[in-house]
């Protein structure tokens, strides 16, 4: 069970003067059960990326494999692909219509062509998943706050049971707590289903505190893929592409360069925490 | 009076059901005084709902209050002769910057601004061409909008709010949406404005970072301020901060885990720089 990209290649607009190479020979493999953050700059290529894993783009050239089948096959079903890998879009709140929560969320499972019964308890494990309480379910979606909101849309695509989970910067525009909140819910449901995560986001800090892999783009190609010590040691490479490293690699460096002998190899706060207590008080 | 003042500014919103009956009142500011020196750099602070929003939009007279006062440049903002020129004196960015540029080209998007408010042709390109430089964007001004990046654009943005040569500018979450170098260029260059041009502003935002260099802090909750103080008093008060749902920059939160790990490090500390000295010092 994975996702496999070979050589995928993407180039918009091609054969026009304005043609663009969004994705160059990029391969990876996704295997089941991974928290993944996927970080780039603004044009690097990561929305580009992410709609191929789910079909919505048809790579130029290459060929991706969902649990060793061609999505790209003539008799493949790309329905069934599409709930088994779930894209959660940016601002994804935009994209709610209807009149209640426990609707809205029936949305997606219902045009699966499941039963009604199998609806209705698809919706309500997705809405007990990103933890909205049973009150809300049957006020209008739009009176909600920004971050329910948003939660209401996670379950929407998480009510179809996929195997993977993408989401685009679930925490733009959301206030330090309300983003805590669907991060540490995010992290318990892939702790708790095992179901693969791929997390696209601009900060590094969250990035650093909540993936086991990362992966970078730039200019269309994969620059790094590991774990996020590992890629934030790379951290003057990733300023130069628009990146950087967490604020408090940066803290550990600085007290090293200074001369106290601490591990520089830290990316989360409780680590730093850990490591200049231990080094200050001997 | 300051370049900002407001005096018990209440505002309420009307929530009306599908057939428009009032189904209740919704107070977003509720009597908040401030007074903004000219030349200051303020940050607004506040969660999702606070009214952070709501009060910034009273200060370029896009909402008019429902009780108390609004006055910019010492001009009340809910007299209607003084609707263009309180809209000239405080400028405002929104979060998005693909919302607000309309020109095919970079020179065109900025100078549409003075060229609305008559200003003559030649001086139109005089402002333009100072306005570009002053964010950084000049290189850029016969490139298409389309094609730069999130920060770049927000910076034309920018450029096209200074082009009609404000007294303050308005920042309303301007880097939520842009990687962390078009975050980097876009706060880089508003402290340029402020500090270079005297121009005064109001950065609203829920990046911590961004705000360490502000002269003043105001932290809303519920329509009211509810802290008020230096960045170095607000951050100071960790615990506090986290119960109206934010948070500090990662340094600041670092250190006062040191605190409680037994480490003598004085409060709020801001820099990365401060905190490797208090350490350094302690070793």
């Amino acid at each position: 069970m994975s996702l496999i990209l070979d050589h995928v290649n993407y180039i918009y607009g091609e054969d026009t003067a304005l043609a663009v190479h969004a994705l160059k020979d990029v391969n990876l493999v996704i295997p089941d059960g991974q928290f993944i953050g996927l970080i780039g700059h603004t044009g690097s290529g990561k929305s580009t990326l992410v709609q191929h894993l789910n079909g919505l783009i048809k790579p130029t050239d290459g060929a991706i494999y969902f649990n060793g089948e061609d999505i790209h096959d003539a008799d493949y079903d790309k329905k069934k692909l599409r709930s088994k890998v779930g894209l959660v879009f940016q601002y994804p709140e935009h994209q709610l219509f209807e009149a209640d929560v426990f609707s809205d969320v029936c949305f997606g499972p219902k045009n699966l062509g499941l039963s009604r019964k199998e609806v209705e308890l698809h919706a309500y494990a997705a809405l007990k998943q990103v933890g909205l309480e049973d009150e809300y379910f049957y006020q209008s979606p739009f009176d909600l706050s920004g971050g329910q909101k948003r939660r209401v849309a996670i379950a929407g695509v998480l009510a179809m049971k996929p195997d993977i989970l993408i989401l685009d910067e679930p925490t733009a525009g959301l206030d330090p707590k309300g983003r805590d909140e669907i991060l540490d819910q995010i992290s318990k449901l892939h702790r708790e289903t095992g179901i693969t995560v791929i997390l696209v986001s601009h900060s590094m800090e969250d990035v650093a505190k909540y993936v086991e892999r990362i992966i970078v783009m730039n200019e269309g190609s994969i620059l790094y893929d590991g774990t996020p010590k590992e890629v934030f040691r790379h951290y003057q490479e990733l300023e130069q592409v628009g990146l950087a490293a967490p604020q408090v690699t940066y803290i550990m460096r600085a007290l090293k360069a200074k001369g106290l002998p601490v591990n520089t190899d830290i990316t989360t706060i409780a680590e730093a925490r850990d490591e200049i207590l231990r080094k200050m008080k001997g | 009076m300051g370049i900002i003042k407001t005096e018990k500014l209440v505002f309420e919103y009307i929530r009306r059901d599908e057939e428009g009956n009032v189904e209740g009142i919704t107070r977003a500011v509720d009597e908040v005084d401030l007074d903004v020196k000219q030349g200051d750099f303020i940050a607004i602070l506040g969660h999702n709902g606070s009214g952070k929003s709501t009060l910034a939009k009273h200060i370029n007279a896009i909402l008019y209050p429902t009780e108390g006062t609004v006055w910019v440049d010492g001009m009340d903002t809910s007299e209607y002769k003084n609707l263009w020129d309180v809209r000239q004196s405080a400028g405002m960015v929104f979060q998005n910057p693909d919302n607000q540029i309309i020109g095919q080209v970079v020179e065109e998007d900025v100078g549409f601004g003075p060229e609305n408010m008559g200003v003559p042709t030649k001086e139109i390109w005089e402002r333009v061409e100072e306005s570009l430089k002053a964010v950084g964007m000049y290189e850029y001004r016969k490139h298409s909008p389309n094609k730069l990046s999130g920060g770049q654009k927000q910076r034309v943005s920018i450029a096209g709010v200074i082009a009609m040569h404000p007294k303050c500018i308005i920042l309303d979450e301007p880097t939520a949406m842009l990687d962390p170098n078009g975050r980097k260029e876009v706060i880089r260059a508003v402290r340029a404005l402020n500090a270079a041009e005297g121009i005064t502003v109001v950065l609203i935002t829920h990046y911590m970072e961004e705000i360490i260099h502000a002269d003043r802090v105001f932290v809303m909750d519920k329509g009211k301020i509810a802290m008020e103080g230096t960045p170095r008093e607000i951050f100071s008060q960790v615990e506090r901060l986290k119960e109206l749902r934010l948070d500090v920059p990662q340094v600041t939160l670092l250190a006062h885990e040191l605190q409680k790990g037994g480490l003598k490090i004085p409060d709020g500390m801001l820099t990365t720089d401060e905190l490797v000295e208090a350490l350094l010092q302690g070793a």
